[in-house]
């Protein structure tokens, strides 16, 4: 072991209940940090996640509706038109709503309800059951957020209740299936046929409609990676329509760039406290070990190792508050119930920790800086 | 007797607002292997800067300092700080020990830092710390011993390493008369011994007694040396106007 090392680690180890103490500081930093980074996932997942699991490359909306799917409407022509357009291998209107699922025992909570077309993109595969069959029929997939909420499995009859001009009607559907999360505007999801999303959809009843109004077109391509190219072309080929990629669709979605940012801000500010406090603390050990540091100094111990052992010590209480921090995430996260929008996904815990991690060494960059100005005539108490 | 140090008019001239002050004045002065020289004087005489040019931790303007050989003048930062942790051994007036490590780790620091960390370096502070009447404290960490013991421990660190000069700045201050003449009759002792050449820096006049050298300073220059046996013995106990710090 060589000696920077050895002293930072007998500084520690007799010094364990201080470096314990401000380890448990980074700790709840890095709780805070990872926790918001899982907000920040759980709430864009839940507005992103119908779209960006979309099978489909692009997104058609409306012309000029500034890619809002509520002020969206597509017609089956539109579509028609779309699926003649050379490299476009198929496409499926998409029609989004919200309802009330009630279970029994008077609980009920918002659900989105998403008319599809069976077989076309814009249905999700099923992990459990089959898809959507009879297009008349009432049948519906759930998502794996409301099989998680309800009990609810394939063959089990679900409620919903929609207000209707003034009146409140219900509606029973069988599921038939069940997807993995399909999120959209924050609520788990019903997927439904259109049809039967017409005659559930809150607002005045679509009664023998002649033709397919919907929100979106999804569209499958023969080649996924020619995306870009392809937008161009439907735009120019198809008249009034916009076709975006899901990312964009996703983050045009209402409030979804502005949560982010916000979450986003958030995450910058606690890194920044972090930083602070990280630095702080140092600083404030540097100030107090100065008599040491020039003794140090004054028996010849290069400033090379006294860097050398004050990085080692920042880096080793960080590693140390970090782990903790992540640890108690974990485990925190398991108590959480499936209602709280937080998704602790892997990539964003490595992405804070990593995060975390260069925050100590940076935070206590002043403290080494100051540790090797210090002159090694103070041990002798004389000034340079 | 061979001289571990040579010093020849070292002068240290320090500017401020109220003019330029010369806190060493051309003094010269030659230390032998074996010798052990108090350095005296009243607060102000210079001695102590005088120490830290000897400890090459402060460059004097004019003059030259030759330790074991080497000329420090002319040595870059890097090379005076291995210089310290080779050729010289130190004990201060205060903070003199790391105080997360213990008694042992504290001598064997030196030799962690020399990298001469091994068992004979290990057995032989054992040694010496039980020498000097640590031998039961060997894990003791500083705040857990006196302060004649943390002075023992850092006499232990200053030899540990067979410098060529072993410095001490007020090494008494903060001990009580007996422990302080303990202390400083083991450090000559050591310095004997081991054939090394020992300055210690001190206002206590009781304490040059030990040394076979009394160098006194006033206002920068070097105003008297004694060395007559019968003369240190009086000056340690008649003394003459030395003002304590």
């Amino acid at each position: 072991m060589t000696t920077p090392f050895y002293l930072t680690l007998k500084e520690i180890w007799r010094n364990r209940g201080r470096f314990l103490l401000f380890s448990l500081v980074i700790a709840l930093i890095t709780l805070l940090v990872l926790f918001i980074a899982a907000l920040a996932d759980g709430l864009g997942n839940g507005n992103r996640e119908y779209i960006e699991k979309l099978n489909g490359e692009l997104i058609v909306y409306k012309s000029n509706v500034d890619l809002s799917i509520g002020a969206s409407r597509l017609d089956r022509s539109q579509l028609r038109a779309i699926v003649r357009v050379p490299g476009v291998k198929d496409a499926g209107q998409a029609s989004f709503s919200s309802v009330v699922l009630l279970q029994s025992e008077g609980k009920k909570f918002n659900v989105a309800l998403i008319g599809v077309e069976p077989g076309k993109p814009g249905e999700p595969p099923v992990v459990l059951g089959r898809g959507l069959g009879d297009k008349s029929s009432s049948e519906a997939i759930i998502d794996r957020n409301v099989a998680l909420r309800t009990g609810y499995t394939v063959g089990d009859q679900l409620r919903l209740k929609a207000i209707q001009g003034t009146q409140e009607e219900f509606y029973d559907l069988r599921i038939v299936g069940i997807s993995d999360g399909r999120q959209y505007s924050l609520q788990p999801s019903v997927i439904v046929s259109h049809p039967t999303f017409d005659r559930v959809k809150p607002g005045v009843p679509v009664v023998n409609a002649t033709d397919l109004v919907s929100n979106l077109i999804i569209v499958q391509l023969d080649e996924p990676l020619n995306w870009k190219a392809m937008a161009i072309t439907l735009a120019n080929q198809v008249e009034g329509i916009q076709a975006v990629d899901r990312q964009t669709a996703y983050q045009n979605t209402p409030g979804y760039s502005a949560q982010q940012s916000t979450l986003d801000t958030q995450r910058f500010f606690t890194l920044l406290i972090g930083v602070l406090v990280i630095g702080g603390f140092f600083q404030i050990q540097t100030l107090q070990k100065v008599p040491q540091i020039g003794m140090l100094k004054a028996i010849g111990a290069p400033n090379l190792l006294i860097a050398i052992a004050a990085l080692t010590q920042i880096v080793l209480v960080t590693i140390l508050g970090v782990s903790i921090g992540a640890l108690a995430t974990v485990l925190l996260s398991f108590t959480f119930p499936a209602t709280i929008p937080i998704v602790f996904s892997p990539m964003a815990i490595v992405i804070g920790v990593a995060s975390l991690m260069l925050v100590g060494p940076i935070g206590g960059l002043v403290s080494v800086r100051y540790a090797l100005r210090v002159e090694p005539l103070t041990a002798l108490g004389l000034t340079g | 007797m061979v001289n571990a140090l040579e010093t020849k008019s070292v002068t240290k001239i320090y500017k401020s607002d109220i003019g330029t002050i010369r806190a060493v004045d051309e003094v010269s002065l030659n230390v032998a292997n074996g010798e052990f020289v108090a350095l005296v004087g009243p607060s102000g005489s210079g001695k102590t800067t005088m120490l830290a040019i000897l400890a090459a931790l402060l460059r004097p303007n004019e003059g030259s300092v030759m330790i074991d050989g080497a000329e420090l003048s002319q040595m870059s930062e890097a090379k005076r700080a291995r210089f310290r942790r080779e050729k010289i051994g130190f004990t201060f007036q205060a903070n003199n020990l790391v105080p997360y490590l213990t008694a042992l780790e504290n001598v064997e620091l030196m030799l962690r830092l020399n990298g001469k960390y091994d068992r004979a370096g290990r057995e032989r502070a054992r040694e010496l710390l039980a020498r000097l009447g640590l031998g039961e404290r060997l894990k003791n960490l500083p705040r857990q011993l006196s302060g004649g013991q943390q002075q023992r421990v850092a006499i232990a660190r200053a030899l540990i390493h067979t410098p060529a000069l072993v410095l001490a700045d007020e090494p008494t201050a903060s001990l009580d008369t007996e422990r302080a003449h303990q202390v400083i009759q083991t450090f000559a002792n050591l310095i004997h011994e081991q054939q090394r050449a020992g300055i210690m820096v001190t206002h206590d006049l009781r304490m040059t007694q030990y040394a076979d050298r009394i160098i006194q300073m006033r206002d920068g220059k070097l105003r008297r040396v004694i060395s007559d046996p019968a003369e240190i013995r009086a000056f340690a106990t008649t003394g003459e106007a030395v003002t304590a710090n």
